[in-house]
């Protein structure tokens, strides 16, 4: 949707040029909302109109604003962004414009242009030759780069709220442990069908404690269902499903009958190096040493998955980036297409998540400790629901739901 | 009015307007020199001429130079650039003659009584091919009084004067085909007694005449049914030849300012 406003001045009311400017905007197949119509009192008076007009896409929305124009209705926000160029990497110019999540525009001689990978607490760098917009992260800024500055033409649009009571809008973003679970499960199913139905993607990101409770073979199951299209995780989830997969145990207690085992203790470091040894878990699937669980059914799947290490990582594995800026870049690039990110039982990674997700994409996020969730919801989540619960007894009924 | 001393088709920026099809200057010049008799004898009119300067041809439609009310002078925001070089001229000459000149804002055309003709206390305004709408707001302020913004909708009539012609305060005549559906509504509530040409008449710019009290003058060739209909209204036709000036997209209305304008 994109959308403008537009004011439209003298006697527009007695010359129908106001209901002309209205007819032409719905005979283009836009939409308006009147904002504000102020009458003159007397025949000399003029009259004021201010209009919002909304249309499926920017172009149609150009094209709707070239045929009003000329009855003289413009918009009202005419400004260009103001650019100043970065004097060194990594440093944005001190007044630069800090983005949010939530879908922004630049006006850029003259058009207005989407910002594209929006997400909150960035700079937008633009590219003056092709006019491009980008939402850029502070240590990825170039010397030289053209920073947008100021506030001044950039528009953010509001998320459109949902015809239909849905199950984003009906939790809001108030977070309790008291409220029924199992047919909020019920309707998430139903998102997850249509999400995946409208070709977006489904990004999971989950913590250790996933396999730690015995829920591994559920999110295996979501898996191998094709209800993950990306995953997030540590080196500790990675670590224990792995280990879980060799060894039965997570971090030494086994998994089935919930007793540690005797010398178990070293379990994941022996899982770590075996890996270690086979040169990476694809590797190590490729080999048919690792037959079982989450990250095999990623493997095997073709799920893309982003392992992201941290100071108190054992070994770590192959795959795990140690590099957090690398782990970002690579987070960023799997963000496009996100339709629905669920957070289970991770706190550092799901706000490292939420921070790059735009405002659009749905989140939902299931943890046993209800700070994680309020935490994530303050962050400016806008369509998330929090879920305060065991991951094993979530998915479980999340399996159940979609029928796997 | 202005003698078409230098008057030649120069250029196109109308559909009428062909290089292929010139204006005999001195066939021009006789039939100006007749409406101008016309005007002065016959019907007792006080003409000033505004001089004619080499180079710009189309000054001989004076009705384009701009809009009367009192002693100023709205000028015109040509749309061409054929035409823009009329605007030093005009200026000078209505400075010249004792009038206040003012100009509406540059990013608007706006070409005078081509496109703004009072009717009954309103003036009414055609815009799209050469006026712009917006311009109206300022037009309003400037004259204190009610500007309805007309689209014209067919780039044969591209002034308002060659669709639309008040006669007095209740009759206008009008070619409805070139107005769109809002602009006709608007006319049709604004003029008590609307006499409507024909295509073939409004080609023949039947509807770009000059009104002088009662005495109506008039492209010839109309047909004789408008002609009646004009005639039982008690006023007075008088024909004109000015085909050279057809050849421009122009007749009698389009070579005559009205600087005593009173907004009745």
């Amino acid at each position: 949707m994109a959308s403008e406003v537009v004011q439209v001045n003298g006697h527009i009311i007695d010359s129908l040029i106001l209901p002309k400017v209205l007819d032409e905007i719905m005979d283009l197949d836009g939409t308006f909302e009147i904002l504000e119509v102020t009458i003159g009192k007397r025949k000399t008076d003029t009259s004021a109109a201010r209009l919002r007009i909304h249309a499926g896409s920017q172009r149609q929305l150009n094209h709707i604003l070239k045929r009003i124009a000329r009855l003289g209705a413009a918009p009202l926000y005419l400004k260009d962004v103001r650019l100043r160029q970065a004097t060194k990497d990594g440093v944005f110019p001190h007044d630069f414009y800090s983005t949010t999540n939530l879908p922004t525009d630049v006006r850029f001689r003259g058009r207005w242009r989407a910002v594209s990978r929006i997400e909150m607490d960035c700079g937008v760098v633009i590219d003056p030759s092709t006019g491009a917009a980008r939402c850029t992260p502070i240590a990825n800024v170039r010397k030289g780069d053209w920073v947008v500055c100021g506030t001044e033409g950039i528009k953010l649009m509001p998320l459109q709220r949902a015809r239909a009571p849905e199950v984003f809008q009906f939790m809001g973003s108030a977070v309790s442990s008291e409220k029924p679970k199992l047919q909020l499960i019920q309707r998430l199913a139903q998102e997850m069908r249509l999400i995946r139905r409208r070709g977006e993607k489904i990004l999971v990101v989950a913590g250790p404690a996933l396999i730690h409770t015995g829920s591994g073979p559920y999110l295996e199951k979501l898996i191998r269902g094709g209800y993950v299209h990306v995953l997030f995780a540590g080196n500790g989830l990675a670590t224990h499903d792995i280990e879980s997969a060799l060894f039965g145990t997570s971090l030494g207690v086994q998994l089935e009958r919930g007793e540690p085992v005797k010398d178990g203790h070293d379990h994941h470091m022996r899982a770590i190096n075996a890996i270690r040894n086979a040169g990476g878990i694809r590797q190590a699937v490729r080999r048919g040493l690792l037959k079982r669980g989450v990250m095999h059914a990623c493997v095997v799947r073709r799920v893309p998955y982003v392992l992201a290490g941290s100071v108190r990582d054992d070994g770590p594995l192959p795959d795990t980036l140690t590099d957090v800026l690398d782990a970002q870049e690579a987070m960023r690039r799997h963000i496009p297409g996100v339709g629905l990110a669920l957070m289970i039982a991770s706190t550092l990674h799901a706000i490292a998540t939420g921070n790059m997700l735009p405002a659009t994409v749905k989140t939902v996020c299931v943890d046993i400790n209800p700070a994680v969730v309020t935490k994530l919801s303050d962050r400016g989540t806008f369509q998330g629901i929090g879920i305060v619960s065991d991951s094993e007894s979530f998915l479980r009924e999340l399996t159940r739901a979609l029928r796997l | 009015m202005c003698r078409p001393t230098y008057y030649t088709i120069a250029y196109e920026i109308n559909p009428w307007m062909s290089l292929k099809r010139q204006a005999d200057s001195r066939r021009a010049l006789a039939q100006w020199e007749a409406l101008h008799r016309l005007l002065t004898h016959r019907l007792g009119a006080r003409v000033r001429l505004l001089p004619p300067r080499r180079g710009v041809p189309d000054l001989v439609f004076t009705a384009n130079a701009g809009l009367l009310h009192g002693r100023t002078l709205i000028r015109s925001n040509f749309r061409f650039a054929e035409r823009r070089k009329e605007e030093g001229s005009i200026a000078s000459y209505f400075r010249r003659a004792g009038f206040r000149v003012v100009t509406l804002p540059r990013r608007y055309g706006f070409e005078g009584e081509g496109d703004a003709l009072w009717m009954r206390g309103r003036l009414l305004f055609g815009f799209r091919f050469r006026s712009d709408a917006p311009a109206h707001e300022a037009l309003a302020r400037l004259v204190g009084a009610e500007v309805l913004p007309v689209e014209l909708a067919d780039a044969r009539f591209y002034h308002l004067d060659t669709c639309f012609c008040p006669l007095d305060n209740r009759t206008a005549l009008w070619f409805p085909g070139a107005f769109d559906r809002y602009g006709r509504r608007v006319i049709e509530q604004l003029v008590p007694d609307l006499i409507s040409v024909t295509e073939r008449d409004a080609r023949r710019f039947a509807c770009n005449a000059v009104a002088v009290g009662r005495h109506l003058v008039i492209q010839t060739g109309i047909s004789s049914s408008l002609a009646r209909r004009i005639e039982r209204r008690r006023f007075a036709l008088h024909p004109v030849e000015l085909s050279e000036f057809l050849k421009a997209g122009g007749s009698a209305k389009c070579l005559v300012l009205h600087l005593n304008h009173i907004s009745k």
